[in-house]
C-alpha cells in the first residue's frame, strides 16, 4: 500500500528538483520549516521525531534541503517529511506538509472491529510496521 | 382649575402628542450621529413605496427594528428611551438603480441579549421586512462590535484546528456527497462512502434533505457510513471522516442522533440551515463540548438571499453562523452550477476566515469587522463542479475550503474511486504548480493534462466533463464594479 499523508501523495514521489520548488515557496512566504522522522506511520501518530529544530528565518532553501539530505542518509528507511509553519496571528499553525522519503516496502495498516450491542462497532487502526520493535520495523 | 385631570396631565411636549408623526421626527434619525465602539450597526437596501422620503423610510426601519410603533406612547418617557431607539444615519442612493437607498442603521449594544442570535435577529429581521412603507427591504450586511462577540462561542472547532485533527495541511480539503440524495440504503450508502474516500477523498457528506426516512433509517446510515469511513482510513493510512447529518424534528431527536455519532466514533457532524438559530447554537455548543467538527448546509437560504432587492446577503448569514459557532458553511463555488458571483463569493469567504476585514464595496462589505479572535468557519464550495476547473477552483477560493465534488466524483465512468483520484490529483498537481510559481490559472489545462498522464482516471474526468460550464449571469451582483461572470 501508499500511505498517502501529506499535500502530495497522490502524485509520483517527487523528484529533488520539484522538493526544491517548494522549499523555495516556503522561504518566499516566510515561512519556517522542519523536517520529521518516523517508522510508525499511523496517522494518529502526532508526533514524528524531530530532525533537529524547525529552521526559523530560513533565508534559503539549500539549508532545508541540506537537512533533507541528512536525514534521509541517517534514516534511509524512514518516513520523512517536511513541515513549513506560519506564526501570522489567526493561523499559528502547520500550512504545507509532504512526504519526501518512504521505506521501499509500506506494509500498511489492519482495521481492527470489536463488536457491541446493536450492531455498534469500535474500531482501531494498527500498524503492521509496529509489530517489529522501533528502529527494526522496515 | 376647571380643567379636567386628564387636560392637566397631558404631555406637553410635541414629540409625544398623540398620533402618527414621521419616524425621522421621533429621532430615529440623526445625521450628526457619532458611532460607538460598541454599536452594532446594518446597511439596509430600502425600495421605498413612491413618494415616500428616503430618509423617513429608513428611520422607519431604524424604528421598527428597535422600540417604535406606529403610534406615540408615552411609556417611552419611563425609559431612557433615546437610547433605546436606533439611530439611521447615513442614507446614500444605491449607484446606478432608480429608487433604492442604502441605509445605515446604528443600535445601542443592550438592544440585544448576549449571546443569543435569536434575539439579535427578532430585533433587525423581526417586524421590519413586512412593513408597508418599504416596497422592498434587503438586509446588505452587519457590523458587529468586539464586545458583542466576545458573548458568542463562535466556531466549535475552526479551521485550524480542524487541519491539525485531520492533519491536512497546505491544500483545500476534498470531498463529495453522497448520490443519490434519496434511496440507497443504508449497505449500498456506507459503499459510496468507502469508495468516495478510499480513492482520495477527505469527507463524504449527507446531503441536507437525508435524514431517516422510510428507504433508509438514521441509525442504518450512521453504521454503514463509519464502516465506510474505517476501511478507507486503513487503506490510506489517513484521517477521514463522513458529516453526519443529525437533523431531525425534536431537539431531542437531534441530541440522540448526535451523541450515537460521537458514540461510533465519528469526528464530525452535520445540522441543516432550516433546524433554526437557536438549535444551531445548541448544537455548535454541544459540538465543542463533545471535539466534534460541525458542518452547517445551508438549505433553504436562497429563498431569501438571492433576491437583491428583498430579504438578506448571505454574508449577513455567514456572520450570524461564524457567531452561531458552526465549523463549515456552503458558500459558493463561483463557477459551479448555483448562484455565486466571483466577488460576492471572495466577500463571503472573507467574513468566513479573516480575523479583520476592512470596507470592501466591490465584495460587498460595507463595515470593517474585527473578529474578536472568533475562529475561522471554513467555506465549502459545493455544487456541479469538477477535475476540470482546478485552477479556477484554487484562483477563486483558496486553500482554505472544502471542494465537494458530488456528481464529479460519483459520476465518474470508471467509479467512484476512479472519480475521487481524479479529484485528488488534480488538486495536488494543481497547488503543486502554484507553489512552484508557475501561472497555474493560464496553464491550468495543460498542467491537468501533463497530470493526466500518469493517472487514467483523471484522463477520462478531462474527457467526459471538459464542455461542462455554467455561464449565467448571477442576480446578487456587487453594485459598485462591473464583474465578468463568465468562466473560461
Amino acid at each position: 500500500m501508499r500511505v498517502t499523508q501529506g499535500t502530495f501523495s497522490f502524485l509520483p514521489d517527487l523528484t529533488d528538483e520539484q522538493i526544491n520548488k517548494q522549499l523555495a515557496y516556503i522561504v518566499s512566504k516566510g515561512f519556517s520549516a522542519n523536517v520529521e522522522y518516523t517508522d510508525d506511520p499511523h496517522p494518529r501518530n502526532s508526533y514524528w521525531e524531530l530532525w533537529g529544530l524547525p529552521l526559523f528565518d530560513v533565508k534559503d532553501a539549500s539549508a532545508v534541503m541540506y537537512e533533507i539530505s541528512s536525514c534521509r542518509k541517517a534514516k534511509p528507511n524512514y518516513y520523512i517529511k517536511v513541515n513549513a509553519f506560519d506564526n501570522t496571528r489567526g493561523i499559528e499553525s502547520c500550512v504545507l506538509s509532504f512526504i519526501v522519503n518512504r521505506p521501499i516496502n509500506e506494509p500498511g495498516f489492519l482495521l481492527q472491529r470489536q463488536d457491541f450491542e446493536g450492531r455498534t462497532m469500535k474500531y482501531s487502526l494498527h500498524s503492521y510496521a509496529t509489530e517489529k520493535p522501533e528502529g527494526a520495523r522496515y | 382649575m376647571s380643567q379636567s385631570v386628564e387636560s392637566r396631565t397631558r404631555i406637553k411636549s410635541e414629540r409625544y402628542e398623540s398620533g402618527v408623526i414621521p419616524y425621522a421626527k421621533m429621532g430615529y434619525w440623526d445625521a450628526d450621529y457619532v458611532i460607538k465602539e460598541t454599536d452594532v450597526l446594518a446597511l439596509f437596501r430600502i425600495t421605498p413605496q413612491p413618494g415616500v422620503d428616503p430618509i423617513e423610510a429608513s428611520a422607519a426601519i431604524a424604528g421598527e427594528s428597535s422600540t417604535a410603533t406606529w403610534t406615540v406612547v408615552w411609556t417611552d418617557l419611563l425609559t431612557a428611551c433615546d437610547l433605546y431607539r436606533a439611530k439611521a444615519y447615513r442614507v446614500d442612493p444605491v449607484p446606478n438603480v432608480a429608487d433604492q437607498y442604502f441605509a445605515y442603521i446604528a443600535y445601542d449594544i443592550d438592544l440585544f441579549e448576549e449571546g443569543s442570535i435569536a434575539n439579535l435577529t427578532a430585533s433587525i429581521i423581526g417586524n421590519v421586512f413586512g412593513f408597508k412603507a418599504v416596497k422592498a427591504l434587503r438586509l446588505e450586511d452587519m457590523r458587529m462590535p468586539v464586545a458583542y462577540l466576545k458573548t458568542f462561542q463562535g466556531p466549535a472547532t475552526g479551521l485550524i484546528v480542524e487541519r491539525e485533527r485531520m492533519d491536512k495541511f497546505g491544500r483545500p480539503f476534498l470531498g463529495a456527497t453522497v448520490k443519490p440524495k434519496l434511496g440507497l440504503s443504508g449497505k449500498n450508502y456506507g459503499r459510496v462512502v468507502y469508495e468516495g474516500l478510499k480513492g482520495g477523498l477527505d469527507f463524504l457528506k449527507d446531503d441536507e434533505n437525508i435524514n431517516s426516512q422510510p428507504f433508509m433509517r438514521w441509525k442504518e446510515r450512521f453504521l454503514y457510513s463509519m464502516e465506510g469511513v474505517n476501511k478507507a482510513s486503513a487503506a490510506a493510512g489517513e484521517i477521514k471522516g463522513h458529516y453526519l447529518n443529525v437533523t431531525a424534528a425534536t431537539m431531542e431527536d437531534m441530541y440522540e442522533r448526535a451523541e450515537f455519532s460521537k458514540e461510533v466514533g465519528s469526528i464530525i457532524c452535520m445540522i441543516d440551515l432550516v433546524i433554526g438559530y437557536t438549535a444551531i447554537q445548541t448544537m455548535a455548543i454541544w459540538a465543542r463540548k463533545h471535539d466534534m467538527i460541525l458542518h452547517l448546509h445551508r438549505a433553504g437560504n436562497s429563498t431569501y438571499s438571492r433576491q437583491k432587492n428583498h430579504g438578506m446577503n448571505f454574508r449577513v448569514i455567514c456572520k450570524w453562523m461564524r457567531m452561531a459557532g458552526v465549523d463549515h458553511i456552503h458558500a459558493g463555488t463561483v463557477v459551479g452550477k448555483l448562484e455565486g458571483d466571483p466577488l460576492m463569493i471572495k466577500g463571503f469567504y472573507n467574513t468566513l476566515l479573516e480575523s479583520e476585514t476592512d470596507i470592501n464595496l466591490p465584495q460587498g462589505l460595507f463595515f470593517a469587522q474585527n473578529w474578536a479572535s472568533l475562529r475561522k468557519v471554513v467555506p465549502v464550495a459545493s455544487g456541479g463542479i469538477h477535475a476540470g476547473q482546478m485552477h479556477q477552483l484554487l484562483d477563486y477560493l483558496g486553500d482554505d475550503v472544502v471542494l465537494q465534488f458530488g456528481g464529479g466524483t460519483i459520476g465518474h465512468p470508471d467509479g467512484i474511486q476512479a472519480g475521487a483520484t481524479a479529484n485528488r490529483v488534480a488538486l495536488e498537481s494543481m497547488v503543486m504548480a502554484r507553489n512552484e510559481g508557475r501561472n497555474y490559472v493560464a496553464e491550468g489545462p495543460q498542467i491537468l493534462r501533463d497530470a493526466a498522464k500518469t493517472c487514467g482516471p483523471l484522463q477520462t474526468a478531462l474527457d467526459l466533463w471538459k464542455d461542462i460550464s455554467f455561464n449565467y449571469t448571477s442576480t446578487d451582483t456587487a453594485d459598485f464594479v462591473e464583474t465578468p461572470t463568465a468562466n473560461i
